[in-house]
């Protein structure tokens, strides 16, 4: 049963990952994420990260990808880019080695460390305690990080507005 | 047969290379974005992994923490490509190549 959830999310996770990358229209690649960012949320759940796969839904598939999908409408880039033509010829190969160099040296480091990993564990964080555990981690060893987080969102905010404002008198044209 | 952790840190290096193809290989700048997203996801992913094989709730704060920069990075980095597209409409990302000095 864990195998079969484990095969349908990874199988999820990378089909939206590659329609991300191949979709020529934005909207598709948008919708492609909000697959891959659904299959990560299963995994959580199946690691018993029950808080995590909720927020994972809440603020990724539901809040960021709506902001690309607002911005993509805002701005009317919906067009499809076309993905043939290719104004430098050996990026789109030195690419694809590129990344799967990457991924075999992860691959193969996780592969060589896997006996410092130990075998599975019976199982990892009980799934009653998890919020109660997360809530007891973030507000007593990291509450001054957690207290930073909200000086990075007032500064994020405040700085999107000003980026984007439009300024009045015809100085911004 | 049930996943192990290495299964999960296996399905992370895939993603993360998928992510880096595409941050690699396309040129619009909003695409660009999601593929970031899909490398953060993939390292969140193995955070997840390894708190729950050391039983540790530390890797699951972390994964939280990522959240909150990645919504904050992202509303930024699209006010700043709206700020971009705004002025010249239809910009890749290789025409930004003249905001250097």
């Amino acid at each position: 049963m864990e195998l079969l959830v484990f095969v349908l999310a990874s199988a999820m996770v990378l089909a939206g990952a590659i329609g991300v990358v191949a979709y020529n229209n934005p909207v598709h690649a948008a919708l492609g994420l909000v697959l891959t960012l659904f299959g990560i949320a299963v995994h959580f759940v199946s690691m018993e990260a029950h808080f995590l796969a909720a927020v994972q839904v809440i603020v990724y598939a539901g809040a960021i990808v709506v902001l690309f999908l607002f911005v993509i409408m805002l701005l009317g880039v919906d067009r499809a880019e076309d993905l043939s033509v290719e104004p430098f010829q050996i990026q789109r190969p030195l690419a694809v080695i590129v990344g799967v160099a990457i991924s075999g040296l992860v691959i193969a480091a996780v592969v060589r460390g896997r006996s410092t990993l130990g075998e599975q564990l019976e199982s990892g964080v009980p799934g009653d305690d998890n919020i109660r555990e997360l809530a007891r981690s973030l507000f007593s060893d990291n509450v001054f990080a957690f207290e930073l987080t909200s000086v990075l969102l007032i500064v994020a905010v405040v700085g999107t507005v000003v980026l984007t404002r439009r300024q009045r008198g015809g100085a911004n044209k | 047969m049930t996943p192990t952790t290495t299964w999960y840190l296996v399905l992370a290096a895939v993603l993360f290379g998928v992510g880096v193809v595409g941050l690699m290989i396309r040129r619009n700048p909003l695409v660009m974005f999601m593929c970031i997203e899909l490398m953060l996801n993939a390292v969140n992913l193995s955070f997840v992994a390894f708190a729950q094989a050391f039983t540790d709730i530390s890797g699951q704060t972390a994964v939280f923490f990522v959240m909150v920069v990645a919504a904050a990075e992202v509303v930024v980095g699209l006010g700043i490509i709206i700020a971009i597209l705004r002025r010249r409409p239809g910009t890749t990302i290789d025409d930004l190549a003249e905001l250097k000095g």
